[in-house]
C-alpha cells in the first residue's frame, strides 16, 4: 500500500476507520469483490490520465481533419484512433481556443470531467471556490492560475450540466513548426485542457 | 433541488489555491482511494444510476456539503444509497457487523469491473423524437424549483439564451434521478454574461447543457 503521508505511530483518523469498516462490511456481505476495487484504483491512478488528452491535442494541432472531427464527436474519433473510451468519456466534444476565443470548463453542480482523456479531476476543479466563481468572473479565476487572456478575447465558460464532456484544445504555442506529435504533447498540461492555463512555450516543455 | 451543491454565482467561498499540477497526486490519502473504488464498485451493482448518485450527495445539509472534502461527500452519498436501497441496514453500518449475506446481486470481479469501466454508459438514445429548437433559437429557462434532482442550475433559471448546439436525445437527468429512464432533446444554450449577471459583469458567455423540459421558446 502506498505511503499515505501520515506518521504510522499515530492512530488512524476517523475517516480511515470509517472507510475500512464499510469496505469490510461490504466484502463480508458479498456486495463487493476486492479485485474489482483494485482494478478501479489501478485504472484511475495509473492508466487513465491527462497524457491521453495531451496526445489528442497534439494530433489536433497537426491534423486539421482530425480537429474538425473531434469538434463534432470527439468520443467516437478518439476511441477509434487511440482506444480512449469508457466511463465519463462517452460524449466528449472538443472546444478549440483561437485568437478570438478562449474556452474554460466547469461543473457548477458537481464535478463532471472527461475522465477518459484527463483522468480524475484535481481538487481545485471540484472545489466550491472554482465552481462558484468561474461562471461569473472567469478572468479573475484565470488570474489566480497566473493566466492572462487578452482583453479582446471572448472567454466562453462551459458548465458541464449534462453527460456531455468538454475538452479544451489550447492554442498551439509559437515556435513549434515542424515538431512531432510526441514533442508537442509535452507542451500540453492538464490545466490547459480545462482552459485555466495556456499550453507551455517550447522552452517550458515537460521532460 | 436548491441544495448546497448548486454553486454557480455564490460569493465568499475564498481563493482557489490550486495545487501545482506536477505535484498533485490522484488521491490525497488512502481512504480517498478506497472510498472512490467502493462507490464505483457498488454503482456497478446496478441498483442506482448516476443521477440518483448525485442526488444522494446533494441531499446533504448544505453546510455539510460545502464543508466536507470531496470524497467525504462521496462516502456520505454511498452510505445513503446503500441503506435506501436496502443493501445494508443502518445497524450494520453503525456496528460494522454483517447480518447475513446479500443475495441476488451480480457482483463484478476484477475482469468484469475492467470491462464495465471500458465500455462506459452512454446516455444518447436512438430516437425519432422531433427537436423543438434549432441552432440560433432564443429560449428561456423555466423558472422551477423542484425538491427533486435537477440539472438546470439556479443561476440560469428564468434567463434567456440562444441554442448553440443540439446534442441529440439523451436520458433526461431530472427524471432519471427519480428512476424514470426517459429521453429528451439536449442542447448547449449560450447565455450572455449581462443576461445572467447584469450589465457590469466582468464575465463572458456561459454555455449550459439543458434538456427540452427545462426550456421554453422566448
Amino acid at each position: 500500500m502506498p505511503h499515505d503521508g501520515h506518521d504510522h505511530t499515530e492512530p488512524p483518523d476517523d475517516l480511515t476507520l470509517r472507510v475500512k469498516a464499510l469496505e469490510s462490511l461490504l466484502v463480508e456481505k458479498g456486495l463487493v469483490d476486492r479485485d474489482a476495487l483494485d482494478v478501479v484504483i489501478d485504472t484511475y491512478e495509473h492508466k487513465v490520465g491527462p497524457r491521453n488528452g495531451a496526445k489528442v491535442v497534439a494530433r489536433a494541432w497537426t491534423d486539421p481533419d482530425f480537429l474538425a472531427a473531434i469538434k463534432e464527436d470527439c468520443s467516437a474519433v478518439i476511441d477509434r484512433e487511440f482506444g480512449y473510451g469508457g466511463r465519463q468519456g462517452e460524449h466528449i466534444v472538443a472546444v478549440e481556443n483561437t485568437p478570438d476565443v478562449h474556452n474554460v470548463v466547469v461543473c457548477t453542480l458537481c464535478s463532471c470531467y472527461p475522465w477518459t482523456v484527463l483522468g480524475l479531476p484535481p481538487i481545485w476543479y471540484k472545489s466550491a471556490p472554482y465552481r462558484s466563481r468561474v461562471v461569473q468572473d472567469p478572468r479573475g479565476v484565470l488570474a489566480e492560475f497566473g493566466t492572462t487572456i487578452a482583453d479582446h478575447k471572448e472567454i466562453r465558460v462551459w458548465d458541464s450540466t449534462s453527460e456531455m464532456r468538454y475538452l479544451v484544445i489550447p492554442e498551439r504555442p509559437a515556435g513549434t513548426a515542424g515538431w512531432s506529435e510526441e514533442d508537442l504533447a509535452r507542451l500540453v498540461s492538464r490545466n490547459s485542457m480545462v482552459g485555466v492555463e495556456h499550453a507551455a512555450a517550447p522552452d517550458e516543455a515537460q521532460t | 433541488m436548491n441544495g448546497g451543491h448548486d454553486l454557480g454565482g455564490q460569493h465568499g467561498l475564498g481563493p482557489i489555491n490550486a495545487e501545482p499540477e506536477a505535484d498533485e497526486p490522484v488521491f490525497h490519502d488512502d481512504w480517498e482511494r478506497r472510498a472512490f473504488a467502493l462507490t464505483m464498485a457498488c454503482g456497478m451493482l446496478g441498483k442506482w444510476n448516476i443521477d440518483e448518485g448525485r442526488y444522494a450527495r446533494e441531499s446533504q445539509h448544505p453546510v455539510d456539503y460545502i464543508s466536507n472534502t470531496y470524497y467525504e461527500n462521496w462516502l456520505a452519498g454511498l452510505q445513503t444509497l446503500l441503506i435506501e436501497k436496502g443493501m445494508i441496514s443502518a445497524e450494520e453500518l453503525a456496528s460494522g457487523q454483517a447480518q447475513g449475506t446479500a443475495e441476488g446481486y451480480r457482483v463484478p470481479n476484477g475482469e468484469s469491473a475492467r470491462k464495465i469501466l471500458a465500455s462506459g454508459g452512454p446516455t444518447r438514445m436512438e430516437s425519432d423524437m422531433a427537436a423543438a429548437f434549432k441552432e440560433g433559437d432564443r429560449v428561456r429557462v423555466v423558472n422551477a424549483n423542484p425538491l427533486t434532482h435537477t440539472r438546470a442550475p439556479r443561476y440560469t433559471r428564468n434567463h434567456a439564451g440562444t441554442i448553440s448546439r443540439r446534442h441529440g436525445v439523451h436520458v433526461f437527468a431530472d427524471a432519471n434521478a427519480q428512476g424514470r429512464h426517459e429521453g429528451a432533446h439536449l442542447y448547449a444554450v449560450r447565455f450572455e454574461a449581462s443576461e445572467l449577471w447584469g450589465d457590469d459583469s466582468p464575465g463572458g458567455p456561459v454555455y449550459v447543457d439543458l434538456w427540452e423540459p427545462h426550456l421554453t421558446a422566448d
